[in-house]
């Protein structure tokens, strides 16, 4: 078989045909959109990298180190919940498989279905949070906790981990039972508590997965757009407009293509960053797998 | 021996278990809750967890005020079945060629489907916008379908391929052996014998479609009568005074086929997950 085989590319053209159309020729196209006065209107003409300079100008900074820390905030409490989860699911109790049940319905449920039920959960006058915080003494008068900069800020990262810890956890969790028996038995026989077996053992050989977790639970969560657009669009005055958030508001609500798509490519550029970060890591982890 | 818990230590996880469980399953509880109470109970201070006049009234109601309820269940099944067999039509032999066949631009190629992966839909909603604009596709299935289907193809491919990698190539030597075709070796002997990994990206897929199908109807639709669930209820948000009780027994209902099917199905979802499909 010297010659070019077609086969294997007969067989790749639907998935190439379908990436192609609505995924690939849309980067490129929003590369070229973004050095453009695109709107409404039906004239469109190159404007060179104003897009980009006004974006620098005026909101790029605050807007990358509220997403950032929006970012940062959600998956590190993903993380800790998501392995916390992991290790109870992990343990060997009866009620295990009603508890792997039970963990999950934050993940099936469509996203938009859970934003609503978390509205109310933070409504001020009639919600529960404010309700049982008041009868318990935590606040004076009703707590609305979606008009508040930071209160708003905090109670979408609450739910945008609600939605994302089922999945860490059961992530975590097969990467915890892929680890051999036998290295607990022989920690056991040296008279190593459960604690420190943990500690020496789940932990360092669980860092890959919760590594490989975190990177891609990074690139999701600055994807994330459906929780804040639900719960806030991006306010109180901009205290929770994220980047996805804002390329939205900037092309969709207010029509402006060419801006919005130079922002669009600002993210873009970080997922670059973020992806070749992944992929090193990845490479890293098969060519030590392979040395074993 | 080695996993005897000590008495503490029972106590610790299942407390540790309850927490968890709090966390996750109030938002439900209480949506449950506020489903049952009469909308003068829903507005009252103090709030009560347990309120007067509770009843069912409300399910019954919902088919009243929002006439289109059934219609949008119905769309977002069918729309989140469209994307499934969609996207499996396309990754199925995709990942059956980056499995099984050495060509030139193969690395190259599975790079780009990675790299598609990592981007949201949302970052390039503008050109597809456009796209869909210049198609015509726009307050149709198809602009829900669509790039639905294309977002979830990359992780099905790396699922599959998984899947027929872990199947001995001895299987289609003794095919060819026999004269048979690749087209026909892959048809008839190793897509029957990968239907258990099938199955499991299909539900994988199909809890993904259905979890997401806000942005593109959001964008790309206005007809109501088209929308699947999650943007048929946002209507209810847009109002001065959103009637809490009625939205939250609307998206109990929205969503109880789907925990079932869940609950039935769980065992394969989990199998999907930890084998490296993923979904956010």
């Amino acid at each position: 078989m010297k010659r070019i085989d077609a086969f294997p590319y007969l067989l790749l053209i639907p998935a190439l045909l379908l990436v192609g159309t609505i995924a690939a020729w849309p980067l490129v196209e929003t590369f070229r959109l973004s050095f453009t006065d695109a709107s409404m209107k039906q004239v469109q003409n190159y404007v060179g990298f104003e897009n980009y300079i006004k974006f620098f100008q005026r909101d790029f900074w605050p807007i990358l180190g509220r997403t950032l820390v929006w970012t940062t905030l959600s998956v590190s409490l993903k993380l800790i919940m998501g392995l916390l989860g992991a290790v109870l699911l992990n343990a060997a109790v009866p009620g295990r498989a009603l508890f792997r049940i039970l963990i999950m319905p934050p993940w099936v449920v469509p996203v938009a279905v859970g934003c609503f039920m978390w509205a109310w959960m933070y409504n001020g006058q009639f919600g529960m949070i404010s309700g049982l915080g008041q009868r318990f003494g935590l606040f004076s008068g009703p707590f609305e906790f979606l008009a508040y900069k930071q209160a708003a800020f905090i109670s979408t990262v609450v739910t945008d981990v609600w939605i994302g810890t089922p999945l860490v956890s059961l992530y975590l969790l097969a990467a915890m039972q892929t680890i051999p028996k036998d290295l607990y038995e022989a920690a056991w026989t040296d008279g190593a508590g459960r604690f420190y077996r943990f500690r020496r053992v789940t932990l360092p050989l669980l860092m890959p997965s919760i590594t490989t977790m975190a990177l891609l639970s990074t690139i999701w969560t600055f994807n994330s757009f459906e929780i804040i657009w639900i719960l806030t669009e991006g306010g109180p005055r901009g205290s929770t407009t994220t980047m996805i958030i804002d390329t939205y508001r900037t092309a969709i609500s207010r029509f402006r293509y060419g801006e919005g798509a130079a922002r669009a490519v600002m993210i873009l550029i970080c997922l670059m960053v973020l992806s070749a970060i992944y992929l090193a890591l990845l490479n890293r982890l098969t060519r030590k797998g392979r040395a074993k | 021996m080695i996993n005897r818990y000590r008495w503490w230590e029972l106590v610790l996880i299942y407390a540790g278990m309850a927490l968890f469980l709090t966390f996750m399953l109030a938002p439900f509880v209480e949506a449950f809750m506020v489903s049952l109470r009469p909308i003068t109970e829903v507005f009252r201070i103090p709030y009560r967890f347990f309120a007067e006049g509770m009843s069912f009234a409300n399910y019954r109601q919902i088919w009243i005020s929002q006439p289109m309820l059934g219609r949008w269940i119905i769309n977002s099944f069918g729309i989140a079945v469209a994307v499934t067999v969609l996207s499996m039509c396309c990754s199925i032999p995709a990942a059956y060629a980056f499995a099984r066949f050495k060509f030139k631009l193969r690395d190259g190629l599975l790079s780009l489907f990675l790299a598609v992966s990592m981007v949201g839909a949302a970052v390039l909603i503008i050109p597809l916008y456009k796209l869909m604009l210049a198609l015509g596709l726009l307050n149709t299935y198809a602009a829900m379908i669509i790039p639905g289907a294309a977002f979830t193809v990359p992780t099905g491919i790396f699922l599959m391929r998984s899947y027929f990698m872990r199947i001995p190539a001895e299987l289609e030597e003794a095919a060819y052996v026999d004269g048979a075709s690749r087209l026909y070796t892959m048809r008839r002997v190793i897509l029957p014998i990968s239907a258990p990994g099938m199955v499991v990206v299909a539900i994988t897929t199909f809890i993904t479609a259905y979890a997401q199908q806000f942005l593109f109807a959001l964008t790309f639709n206005s007809k109501n009568h088209l929308n699947p669930l999650p943007v048929g209820l946002y209507q209810f948000f847009g109002h001065q005074e959103v009637r809490w009780n009625e939205l939250m027994a609307a998206s109990i209902v929205g969503v109880l086929p789907v925990l079932v099917l869940y609950v039935f199905l769980q065992r394969y979802i989990v199998a999907g997950l930890t084998a490296g499909a993923v979904k956010e």
